[in-house]
């Protein structure tokens, strides 16, 4: 029981940064723009997050700084392939290289420092509560914010007139256009929200997952996080389910590395990505009738006056 | 102030000239400023990141041997993005081919194998990238999975499948538990062009590579077809060209190439496959295969200009203490300012001020 609950714990927390850059990315994606940049924003949001707690010593102030990072640098994407219409895979890419090296620069300083991990809900006599307790009541305030911003997401998608009309942007942007909604000011403040998402779930990594700062300790969690939202069929709540399967996955490896499993190592650490790469196969292949995904998606847009 | 894009009635043949120019200048301006902000004199920073290597033989030998594999890289991957097609796994078979070319050379230590070795190495090296690669492609065509995700989480995996080797089965057994295999037999090693200096058979063959793919693109009609199918797809139907076919040719042949630089990498420079054989020469093939504009001789330019950065970014970490990630910041960068050049091709920037408006209001 002991073990299960560790086991159910450590899965939450593992799932809870692909929650966050999956949630974000997949309101980008609803608006029409593939923004490939997720793993570049997650790992400045990580440096500038672990900065930013190192500094001032506040988990808050960390998180905020994590955030930040991922809108600036979404800012950037955003002046590309909305402003200049650039190609929005390259970009995406290109994000990506640029984060990589921005982060190392700026994580340089704190590599081998410790900071306190991010404080945990308590809240007595549910917290004690046997095995549920430390689960439902117990977690870190990421896990709460990564379940509230699905709901939250669930309701403007599909309850609010600003999500009805983001969803048609995603689908028609001409059409939308002609209607007179500004599509690119609604894809920009789109494609901020998923840098901040993006942001915030790096900074999730040192602030409550590890306590120290790796360079490229995101480890390609911003792409299974892409790949998570084509999973969830652009549905925000088959992402909990999504993230939560790829959190196990990665757990169970753990764990059996701990258990002296007789497979190398490294099979056990490719896991997660092998396990991308079938789901993407699988789901791809049900869904043969008719894509899912938002029509727009990826194309360039550039309105006549 | 609103930035407003104006269609060009014809491409501008004049800014796709001068774009990868002008990205080069916008990137050594903004470096500039970085290298102020973390306190290092910019002229004394950019001369020894472009100017110091080229000063002497030895790092000009040196320029040709980093940018070999991002030619050959980069020339696959233009294949497949003049097709529209994504593979940014370039990373990963580059790994799988360094591995399947040192199977050989591990097997064959020690006897005395003739000198049909290297050229099976070197075979058996693209063949394993170009099946690495068919993965993303295969699964694209047959189940409509996306090639841009499944051929990077293959990177991933190519990385750990390298680790396991040389930590584990091939690992030297006299090499003090360092995870590398033994040193490659003389007849398992790429020549050098001169006793004693740094270049390698693998620079010729990259030139090679260089003008088969612009015979290729320009003089054939499996060049044309690439090219139709990523610029007008719907036209490309209509000439009956198909794109699936394409998806997995284009593939197929970055694979190879891509796998062709891991072995001669591993064969040549290195010697002995270790982990970080590659400095992420796959991503940044990618760089040097849209500042070279999707061109081979645009492309050998290119990989030449980014070999310098990475012998640049060793040179600068070594005279005055720069971290070599700026190399990747320094790379990214230029990636973007080429895109945003690029678009100068297609549009004309208009920049609609408010003011006029704000005055027929007054009025």
């Amino acid at each position: 029981m002991e073990l299960l609950e560790a086991i159910i714990l450590a899965v939450l927390a593992a799932s809870t940064p692909l929650l966050l850059a999956a949630s974000g990315e997949l309101l980008v994606e609803r608006a029409g723009v593939l923004n490939l940049g997720v793993e570049g924003m997650m790992i400045v949001g990580a440096a500038c997050g672990f900065a930013g707690a190192w500094a001032t010593g506040s988990t808050l102030i960390g998180a905020l700084c994590g955030i930040l990072a991922g809108v600036v640098l979404s800012l950037v994407f955003a002046l590309m392939t909305l402003g200049l219409a650039v190609n929005q895979v390259a970009t995406g890419l290109a994000l990506t290289i640029l984060g990589v090296g921005v982060s190392g620069l700026i994580g340089a300083g704190f590599v081998g420092e410790r900071i306190a991990t991010a404080p945990r809900l308590y809240i007595p006599g549910l917290t004690t509560l046997p095995f549920v307790g430390k689960i439902l009541f117990g977690e870190d305030a990421f896990v709460y914010v990564s379940l509230a911003l699905i709901i939250g997401m669930s309701w403007f998608l599909y309850r609010t007139r600003a999500g009805l009309v983001l969803r048609a942007i995603g689908d028609n942007h001409v059409s939308a256009h002609a209607l007179g909604y500004p599509v690119l000011k609604i894809r920009t403040l789109a494609v901020m929200f998923g840098g901040g998402c993006a942001g915030l779930a790096g900074a999730y990594l040192p602030l409550a997952y590890t306590p120290f700062f790796v360079p490229g300790m995101t480890a390609g969690r911003g792409w299974i996080a892409l790949a998570l939202v084509v999973f969830a069929s652009w549905l925000p709540g088959r992402l909990v389910i999504g993230a939560y399967l790829f959190g196990a996955v990665s757990i169970l490896q753990l764990h059996a590395q701990g258990w002296g499993v007789g497979v190398p190592s490294q099979l056990m650490s490719a896991l997660p990505y092998l396990a991308t790469v079938v789901v993407l196969v699988l789901i791809s292949r049900t869904r043969s009738g008719g894509s899912t995904a938002p029509a727009a998606l990826g194309t360039v847009f550039v309105p006549d006056r | 102030m609103q930035l407003v894009l104006e269609k060009r009635a014809e491409r501008s043949t004049i800014i796709a000239l001068v774009s990868p120019v002008i990205a080069i200048g916008l990137t050594i301006v903004t470096m500039s400023i970085l290298f102020v902000i973390i306190g290092k004199n910019p002229i004394a920073a950019l001369n020894v990141y472009f100017i110091t290597p080229l000063t002497d033989a030895y790092s000009l030998q040196e320029l040709a041997v980093k940018a070999a594999p991002l030619v050959m890289i980069a020339i696959g991957l233009s294949l497949c993005y003049l097709a529209n097609v994504w593979n940014i796994g370039a990373e990963g078979q580059f790994l799988v081919g360094a591995v399947a070319g040192s199977w050989l050379a591990v097997k064959t230590n020690g006897t005395d194998a003739g000198v049909w070795v290297l050229p099976a190495m070197l075979l058996l090296g693209a063949i394993a990238g170009a099946l690495y690669a068919l993965i993303p492609a295969f699964c694209k065509v047959r189940f409509g999975a996306s090639e841009i995700l499944v051929s990077l989480m293959l990177v991933y995996v190519a990385d750990l499948l390298l680790d396991y080797l040389v930590r584990g089965p091939w690992r030297d057994p006299a090499g003090f538990n360092f995870p590398t295999t033994a040193e490659f037999d003389p007849v398992a090693t790429v020549p050098l062009l001169f006793e004693g200096g740094r270049l390698h058979l693998g620079a010729v063959i990259a030139l090679v590579i260089v003008v088969a793919a612009a015979v290729l693109l320009g003089r054939t009609i499996k060049g044309f077809e690439i090219r139709v199918v990523g610029a007008a797809p719907r036209a490309a139907r209509f000439g009956g060209f198909s794109s699936n076919q394409l998806v997995l040719l284009t593939f197929a042949i970055s694979g190879a190439l891509a796998g062709l630089a891991g072995i001669i990498e591993v064969a040549g420079p290195v010697g002995h496959l270790q982990p970080g054989i590659s400095p992420g020469y796959g991503f940044t093939a990618i760089i040097v295969a849209f500042l070279g504009r999707l061109n081979p001789v645009g492309i050998l330019i290119a990989g030449l200009f980014l070999a310098l950065t990475f012998i640049g970014g060793e040179q600068a970490q070594i005279a005055m203490k720069i971290p070599l990630d700026i190399t990747k910041v320094f790379q990214g960068i230029l990636l973007f300012y080429v895109l945003a050049c690029d678009s100068l091709i297609l549009y004309r920037i208009r920049l609609i001020m408010p003011q006029r408006k704000a005055a027929d209001g007054a009025a």
